[in-house]
């Protein structure tokens, strides 16, 4: 019988299946770990007296809490808040103690946990990855089963290198058509999950397929995949195929020699077989799309950079939203004046998003009224953005240019936006107060973030390429 | 873990949809290495104002709200991030119970784990809890009921698994840890990719 590729990953990593009374005993290949939503799973062990079963698969970075001054990295400057820095001492005490690898402070591989597996050549086709973190979804973009647990689940994991899962369904996003030039990857999966809501995927995995995601390089994909979870799913998948060979080839932790041809023929049986089906199916025309930028809290509430706020007579969720945003129905987004724009994160923090930003920002400047931060998602992409000379067009243009880390998402860090204020963002929530108490977030790619960086307004970036 | 059975309490009512991680629990107070005090922040942002006196009007500061352990809201609570600390808060404020139409995945299993029951019921039955907030319901978790004022009972789904780990109050750790001899033969033949 015809398989899903999620079907056949799982079926692969089935300890024991599930029964009507058990769920399935899952195996996982990869545990990523960082310092927030650790601590309390490493008490756990220690209070029942139990080990880490399988260091060698479990990798430790920390990325959320950090600062992103270069000062405040690497010159002793203390950590911007003291339960933040107690919070990365705990991490480097546990790892210490446990015998897990830490990518610390010093590291030049530390950087966001999404976006250091994939470049270490660690997350790959066929895997079962897992992190305290929703965005494992990310990982999916390699044909990986990734999802994100709570520490509970983290404490089990440690323990066991297991989970107790009920199998989830599948969804099919049929993506026809290519992205036209200065559309990307990040307004693709805005547009999906403006269609399936917000909920829309919840209990499933979705797999995203179709000459629209083939046409994709493996960052961009990323950024689809790592928004699954804003749709609901539990994860999102998309088939390995050659430009996912090409990306893993000779990085630091991939097969190499033979075991890398023999691990590239069993990638490629991976994929979904023809005529499988799936619990759901939705099919969209990537060529239709136009950059997308969200008006309210969460990110199913968006519109096309041109388009204007709908109109939801008498929804008191929605227009509590629209309060929140100081926006009314019907008003246009474009000229919105904008205070912060900030380009990184584990959805947007790639080489290939700071490209397309600094495309734009190249021997411009930015607005007056606009405070601009860019934060390479990993200390290996901040090298090579460096090594292109990418922070100096950063750098040139008005932006501040930092450490890798999670930074403005989260706003753990203290890199946050003011109450009140607007701010254009390429990451992934814009739920209140994500980006600091009171701050009103417009979800965008990097393009549109930079457009508007330049206009100090809501601008689509099509008319500056 | 304790046993749980029964839970009989007044309803509290937040009626929005899509009430994400971030509103139930704030990033800045993720900071934290333990697990406990964290009801004191529980939907800080809705709660208190930027100057840290209570919002009157916010449901949780009204007198009704006090000693209400079951928490009914709009479709699609615990959306947004894995964190743990979002039960962790309504456990520690005293909510033992949330009921909706659609709960989602990531916040559900983190319930489940932690003695928090999400009870997922149909449309009529969610409309008619939004609209009589402060009613009383009694939840069997035996049974998988939930018993209404009007004396109609609606069943909730649950996995039978979770089920069994919450009445006799036992963690599935332990259960993943009586599996240690299949998990050393699954590991022995797999083919890690």
């Amino acid at each position: 019988m015809p398989k899903t590729m999620f079907q056949k990953v799982w079926e692969q990593h089935e300890v024991a299946p599930e029964t009507a009374d058990t769920p399935a005993v899952l195996f996982i290949d990869l545990h990523l770990i960082h310092e927030v939503t650790t601590p309390q799973a490493f008490e756990v062990l220690r209070r029942r007296g139990l080990a880490v079963r399988r260091r060698d698969l479990t990798l430790a970075t920390m990325d959320h809490s950090t600062p992103t001054r270069t000062e405040q990295v690497f010159g002793g400057v203390p950590i911007t808040t003291t339960a933040a820095g107690r919070q990365v001492q705990q991490l480097e005490r546990n790892c210490a103690a446990a015998g897990i690898e830490l990518l610390d402070m010093h590291s030049d591989l530390r950087g966001i946990v999404h976006i250091i597996g994939p470049e270490l050549g660690l997350t790959r086709p066929g895997r079962t990855i897992v992190c305290g973190d929703s965005h494992t979804s990310t990982h999916g973009a390699f044909g990986a089963l990734a999802f994100g647990i709570g520490t509970t689940e983290v404490g089990h994991v440690f323990a066991t290198q297991c989970l107790l899962q009920r199998k989830p369904r599948t969804f099919a996003i049929n993506v026809n058509q290519k992205l036209r030039p200065g559309v990307t990857a990040k307004d693709l999966v805005l547009a999906i999950i403006g269609q399936i809501g917000v909920e829309g995927g919840t209990g499933h995995v979705l797999e995203y397929r179709g000459e629209g995601i083939r046409a994709l390089n493996m960052d961009e994909r990323m950024t689809v995949c790592n928004m699954s979870i804003e749709a609901g799913a539990r994860a999102g998948m998309i088939a390995p195929d050659e430009t996912t060979f090409g990306y893993l080839a000779d990085r630091p932790r991939s097969p190499s020699g033979a075991a890398w041809e023999r691990a590239v023929e069993r990638w490629r049986a991976l994929t979904t077989d023809p005529g499988a089906s799936f619990d759901r199916e939705h099919t969209l025309d990537a060529a239709l799309l136009e950059p997308m930028i969200s008006y309210g809290t969460h990110p199913g509430m968006v519109i096309p950079v041109n388009g204007t706020v709908p109109n939801r007579h008498g929804d008191p969720v929605f227009d509590k939203a629209l309060a929140y945003m100081g926006f009314s129905a019907g008003q246009a987004l474009r000229d919105q004046p904008v205070n912060v724009v900030f380009i990184g994160s584990c959805t947007n923090g790639r080489l290939a998003d700071l490209r397309g930003a600094a495309q734009l920002l190249r021997g411009r400047k930015i607005a007056g009224n606009v405070r601009m931060l860019v934060v390479p998602g990993s200390q290996q992409v901040k090298a090579a953005a460096e090594a292109e000379g990418l922070d100096r067009i950063f750098i040139d243009a008005g932006a501040d240019w930092r450490e890798s880390g999670c930074s403005m998402c989260i706003g753990m860090n203290g890199d946050t936006v003011a109450r009140g204020e607007y701010s254009v963002s390429t990451s992934n929530r814009n739920f209140e107060g994500r980006q600091g108490a009171g701050a009103r977030t417009l979800l965008a790619s990097p393009l549109t973030a930079a457009a508007s960086a330049i206009r100090g307004r809501v601008t689509d970036p099509r008319e500056l390429l | 873990m304790d046993k749980i059975s029964t839970i009989r309490s007044r309803t509290v009512v937040m009626p929005a949809s899509n009430i994400d991680t971030d509103q139930i629990i704030p990033a800045r107070f993720l900071t934290t290495t333990t697990r406990d005090g964290l009801g004191q922040q529980l939907f800080a942002d809705w709660r208190y104002a930027p100057d840290g006196t209570a919002q009157a009007d916010f449901i949780l500061n009204q007198p009704s709200a006090a000693g209400c352990q079951v928490l009914v809201a709009g479709r699609n609570f615990g959306c947004g991030s894995s964190r743990e600390h979002a039960p962790w808060a309504l456990l520690d404020y005293g909510i033992r119970a949330v009921i909706s139409t659609e709960i989602a995945d990531i916040f559900r299993s983190n319930s489940l784990k932690n003695g928090l029951l999400p009870i997922v019921v149909d449309e009529s039955t969610s409309r008619w809890l939004l609209e009589n907030p402060g009613t009383e319901v009694q939840i069997d978790l035996a049974s998988t009921t939930v018993q209404l004022a009007t004396g109609l009972s609606v069943t909730f789904p649950i996995d039978p698994f979770a089920r069994y780990c919450l009445l006799n109050g036992i963690d599935e750790m332990g259960f993943l840890l009586q599996q240690q001899e299949r998990i050393a033969g699954y590991e022995a033949r797999h083919q890690d990719n």
